[in-house]
């Protein structure tokens, strides 16, 4: 039989998705393992009864200086800034996209404007940033933004504006006016597209953030992992990078779930 | 029906150039209110650019188009129903937000929707002219969920409950098996009947277009200049004013067994 009709059933798979994982795993143990037989003080790749006493203190005792829980504290943080950063993003993609998509005159007007800003690497204008916000929230936030905002932006207008030239017919023909068919013809069909470009600006948001956050900050995931990199802290940095991954795991799934309950008619036929 | 009425629609020279191309040339046509104009023709002889002037999709690059005597706007409007041969329908509405969604575009300028009273009689509304194209028992699926021949019937409920001055029909069975289109030749000779409508229908089935219609129109190129083939457009060749009887019996699908 062929490889690519070897389907695969729905528990064989999580069993086969887990399988690379566990070996990952398996062998970090081993490595590490042989590390400590060679070096009991062994820093660089922790065993697992150091992560876990690690972040109990940082979890479950104050920290001395400000009285914190510093690792919801810093989580806390993080997930506000990017919330607040993709909030903003997603906003400014659909209200832009929608009009960038539907409306041609303003596509000509502001099309290339809109590339232009997304081929900037945003860490280049971190500088700029600072400078203009000072090293406070809004600095970080606005990074974010300005970091994934534009893909999306392109990306919304370019769905929207490969809506069938039919449908738009269709709707004038129906009565439609221009703000109509954004309205209620653009925009239903826009959203199910906005969230799986969120879904994709995940990565690049938490760049921005942990880039943000290593270069000014006193708080935060991104600050914590740069900050204990100077004492060579494995066993704080691998549990905060595996924490990182799992909320944007979670984040990943919420993301489709909302979607696929939101707008059942853009996940194919059966509802 | 009266001797000689007015015209609904009237074509008068009219020219479509695309640049160098010209599609069309010197098209003079009057359409009678009530008529079934079916268009045939070539591929490239222009049938969908004269559909597609006078949905007002495009403009004609000379001439003029009056529909019931007042010149018509460069750009689509509601007095003009149309059903493509696919991408009709809004794949994010159930069938009877498809059809609810003219009249809230009508009533509720801001917003494009309805509430209380004016929701429940606007979907009174659509809901009978959905029975009137056979989607009763389907009001609230998706396109998706919706065969073909479905997908063109909610088509046109949604482009009849606007009550166009003329419907306008491109291809709409073309990607039909043949026993779905002879139920919707039926349907569509039954609506046609019911509302006194004026159609003009594209199509590429000779034998659809002289079973429906009552007036054929023949569109290809009068002359051919074989050094710039691109420099003479199509026109009316033939035009045949079908007699039709009494009440003519639609044509069942026979072929089809």
């Amino acid at each position: 039989m062929r490889w690519v009709n070897r389907h695969v059933r729905r528990n064989n798979s999580i069993l086969l998705g887990a399988l690379p994982i566990l070996l990952l795993v398996l062998l970090y143990l081993f490595l590490a393992a042989q590390r400590h037989a060679a070096n009991p003080m062994d820093k660089i790749l922790p065993l697992p009864s150091s992560m876990a006493q690690g972040m109990l203190a940082l979890m479950f005792q104050a920290d001395q200086l400000s009285g914190q829980f510093v690792f919801w504290v810093d989580t806390m943080a993080s997930l506000q800034r990017l919330g607040l950063g993709l909030g903003i993003a997603t906003l400014t993609a659909l209200v832009v996209g929608l009009v960038l998509g539907v409306l041609p005159p303003v596509r000509a007007t502001f099309g290339p404007l809109v590339t232009g800003i997304a081929v900037i690497p945003p860490i280049a204008l971190l500088p700029i940033l600072f400078i203009a916000l000072g090293l406070g929230e809004t600095a970080k936030v606005a990074l974010i933004v300005i970091g994934i905002a534009p893909v999306m932006v392109r990306d919304i207008a370019a769905h929207v504006a490969a809506l069938p030239a039919e449908q738009i017919i269709k709707a004038q023909t129906l009565g439609a006016s221009s703000w109509q068919i954004m309205i209620r013809v653009a925009l239903p069909q826009a959203m199910p597209r906005l969230i799986q470009t969120v879904r994709l600006s995940l990565g690049p948001a938490w760049v921005f953030l942990i880039s943000a956050e290593a270069i000014a900050s006193d708080i935060g995931l991104g600050y914590r992992i740069f900050l204990v990199r100077r004492y060579l802290s494995m066993d704080v940095i691998i549990p905060y990078v595996a924490w990182i991954a799992l909320l944007a795991i979670i984040m990943d799934v919420a993301l489709n779930r909302l979607s696929k309950r939101a707008f059942p008619w853009a996940h194919g036929a059966n509802h | 029906m009266s001797a000689i009425p007015a015209p609904i629609l009237s074509l008068q020279n009219v020219w479509v150039e695309y640049g160098e191309k010209i599609v069309l040339e010197k098209v003079d046509l009057d359409i009678e209110a009530g008529s079934f104009v079916s268009i045939i023709g070539p591929s490239g002889a222009g049938k969908s650019s004269l559909l597609r002037i006078i949905l007002g999709q495009e403009c004609p690059t000379r001439g003029s188009i009056m529909l019931d005597g007042v010149p018509l706007a460069p750009e689509c409007g509601p007095d003009r129903g149309v059903v493509f041969q696919r991408y009709s329908v809004f794949p994010h509405l159930s069938a009877l937000d498809n059809t609810v969604f003219g009249l809230e575009c009508q009533q509720a300028p801001l917003t494009a929707r309805l509430f209380g009273s004016a929701r429940r009689a606007a979907t009174e509304e659509a809901t009978q002219m959905l029975k009137a194209v056979g989607l009763g028992d389907s009001l609230h699926q998706y396109p998706a969920q919706l065969s073909g021949g479905m997908q063109q019937r909610l088509a046109i409920a949604q482009a009849l409950i606007k009550r166009p001055r003329i419907l306008l029909l491109d291809e709409p069975f073309g990607a039909l098996d043949p026993g779905i289109r002879a139920d919707m030749h039926l349907l569509i000779k039954q609506l046609w009947r019911d509302y006194a409508l004026t159609i003009i229908m594209v199509t590429h089935d000779i034998r659809e277009a002289f079973s429906l219609g009552t007036r054929v129109l023949a569109l290809d190129k009068r002359r051919h200049d074989p050094h710039a083939p691109h420099r003479f457009g199509a026109t009316a060749v033939y035009d045949l004013t079908l007699r039709k009887d009494a009440e003519p019996e639609p044509e069942t699908s026979k072929e089809s067994a």
